[in-house]
């Protein structure tokens, strides 16, 4: 990963008045945010405040009630899945979603899939370039897994690894799709202090990369101490958006979510 | 004559075509969990393309190989653009409605395309012209001819191209990912739209050849055909646990061999003449070596569908699918 130049506060994605409702719920009520190019941003909430419907917005696995977002400058469109990766957002999941049936050096070279010729009959004709295509596809993933730490294990199957590695493998096949924005829901879910620690070092690493990262979790210190700026969901609305350090002090995030889950 | 071995022989070689025609069912399942009962016809299709294409050219100046590879190669695009249509007109509205709605349809499309052949070819079966000479090779007491080996070694190559296909090329991988599932392969950035059109594709190439094969061996085919040959193909993909390219590789060789050995020795078996319990009534029918059968090898098609209800009832998920218990 090179170092992309990009000037402070250059905004990469802004989001304005998401809404979206299930039912009689209102999950997400006006949502408004901007995240700027090369930060970490953290999306924070108590169970329920919509985080996870934000996401699933965001990436298009839902279908947004109302709002607009662009990215990099450019309206995003949410027809499907795929159109959003290709924008350049990647995502892994609260419950890790990987292609339980496959290794993990072919789980990172799905995400590989969308930047390159991947046709039919390249495929079967084997064709030089698409030789030379196919070996670099290989290496790259082979790179990433090695990146995230779990090189030793590009040929067991995923669902074989252990829970810490997977949620690193799900860090990896993101990273290959080449995201401009690497959204990560929950990833230090059901870790130990030690698998927490080596995260951190992992997302900060990536932020030395050059890769904004949304960071969604409930892990209240570590968003704290890696995130540059924060947001906080409360019953579906923005209650607050700053630096760690302000939003720590605002009354109304006390009220709504550290007061009581900061043990 | 030794009818163990030449019921294996005969066996393998429906069993091959089985084998390929179960790989389209498989495929087909294993990405959009839709069973594509239109694919027999399919098969169909490129019989009756071939057959054509054989009839217009055999006599003319073109030695018969190069015929009957100018068949194969014209009916191989036909099939695939009918498996591209059928995809996008019949399936893709309805990837997200109801299981039963794509179900009904892949019947209703079954019975349009047998139709449509019916009024392009005709009601009559046709002779599947035999152009190449088919010598037979003696093995033992059994024979096998050239037809036989060209089929058994064209199968295995092609479950051999597709298998590598599949688990070798980046398509394959993207083709796995989303079988396992489709959402989480399409934020990963692999267009679901394209892989299910190219697995529908390539199903329909192979059930292209895998027609040509049969109108070879059987020398005859009739528009009705896809339907039998549909069934028995999707029973072997169920046998081998649908969903698993090995399975239909393994159910179709399997329910080859069942029905070959079947329908070899049901006559043998059910002729009351042998069993001692032949009341007075058969004396006129058993003397003098006489023989009298209950069944005969024209219930061989009982076999494929007596297998069928035996794994349903003892295991439903196949014999080598695991994925679809989880699934379900």
């Amino acid at each position: 990963m090179t170092q992309t130049m990009t000037t402070a506060n250059e905004v990469l994605l802004d989001a304005s008045g998401i809404g979206k409702k299930f039912g009689g719920v209102q999950a997400l009520k006006d949502v408004s945010l901007t995240i700027r190019r090369g930060e970490i941003y953290g999306l924070i909430g108590p169970n329920g405040a919509g985080k996870t419907t934000f996401f699933n917005v965001l990436t298009g696995l839902y279908q947004r009630d109302g709002g607009e977002i662009s990215f990099a400058g450019a309206p995003l469109t949410l027809e499907s899945p795929h159109t959003v990766a290709a924008a350049g957002i990647a995502r892994t999941f609260q419950n890790i979603r990987l292609f339980g049936n496959m290794t993990a050096l072919e789980n990172v070279m799905v995400g590989r899939h969308l930047r390159t010729r991947a046709g039919v009959f390249g495929a079967m004709l084997r064709t030089k370039t698409e030789r030379a295509e196919e070996a670099a596809i290989r290496r790259r993933a082979e790179e990433l897994l090695h990146y995230v730490g779990v090189a030793e294990h590009a040929n067991s199957l995923a669902r074989e690894m252990c829970y810490g590695d997977q949620r690193r493998l799900e860090i990896a096949r993101a990273l290959a799709t080449e995201p401009k924005l690497l959204a990560l829901d929950e990833p230090a879910a059901g870790m130990n202090a030690t698998e927490t620690a080596a995260l951190r070092t992992l997302i900060e690493g990536l932020r030395g990369d050059g890769l904004t990262v949304l960071l969604i979790e409930h892990d209240v210190k570590l968003v704290m101490g890696l995130c540059d700026r924060v947001a906080v969901l409360d019953y579906g609305q923005k209650i607050c958006e700053d630096v760690p350090s302000v939003v720590r002090a605002n009354p109304k995030v006390i009220e709504a979510y550290i007061g009581t889950a900061n043990e | 004559m030794d009818i163990f071995l030449q019921q294996i022989i005969n066996g393998l070689t429906t069993g091959s075509v089985y084998a390929v025609v179960a790989l389209g069912y498989t495929m087909v399942y294993g990405v959009i969990q839709l069973i594509n009962f239109a694919h027999g016809e399919v098969v169909m299709i490129g019989a009756m393309v071939a057959f054509t294409v054989i009839t217009s050219l055999a006599g003319g100046a073109l030695p018969a190989p190069v015929i009957l590879l100018t068949a194969v190669v014209a009916a191989i695009p036909v099939c695939m653009t009918i498996g591209y249509l059928l995809e996008r007109i019949a399936y893709r509205p309805l990837r997200h409605a109801p299981r039963l709605a794509p179900l009904i349809t892949a019947i209703g499309m079954s019975i349009i395309l047998a139709h449509l052949a019916l009024m392009v070819w005709g009601r009559n079966p046709k002779a599947f012209p035999q152009i190449i000479a088919n010598p037979v090779f003696n093995i033992g007491e059994a024979s096998i001819s050239s037809v036989q080996i060209s089929i058994i070694l064209l199968s295995f190559t092609m479950m051999a191209g597709l298998s590598w296909f599949v688990y070798r090329t980046r398509f394959g991988i993207a083709m796995r990912a989303t079988a396992e599932d489709v959402r989480i392969a399409g934020l990963m950035g692999v267009n679901a739209d394209k892989v299910i059109a190219a697995t529908f594709v390539i199903g329909a190439a192979l059930g292209a050849v895998a027609g040509v094969m049969y109108g070879s061996y059987y020398g005859i085919i009739h528009y009705t055909m896809g339907f039998t040959l549909g069934l028995k193909a999707f029973s072997a993909a169920v046998l081998g646990g649908i969903g698993n390219l090995a399975g239909a590789m393994l159910g179709g060789l399997l329910l080859g061999l069942v029905e070959a050995m079947g329908s070899g020795y049901i006559g043998e078996i059910t002729d009351l003449c042998q069993w001692s319990l032949t009341s007075s009534m058969l004396v006129e029918q058993c003397k003098d070596g006489g023989n009298f059968v209950l069944f005969g090898s024209n219930y061989q098609d009982v076999f494929a569908f007596l297998m069928l209800i035996l794994v349903l009832v003892f295991r439903p998920s196949g014999l080598l699918g695991e994925r679809v218990s989880e699934r379900a």
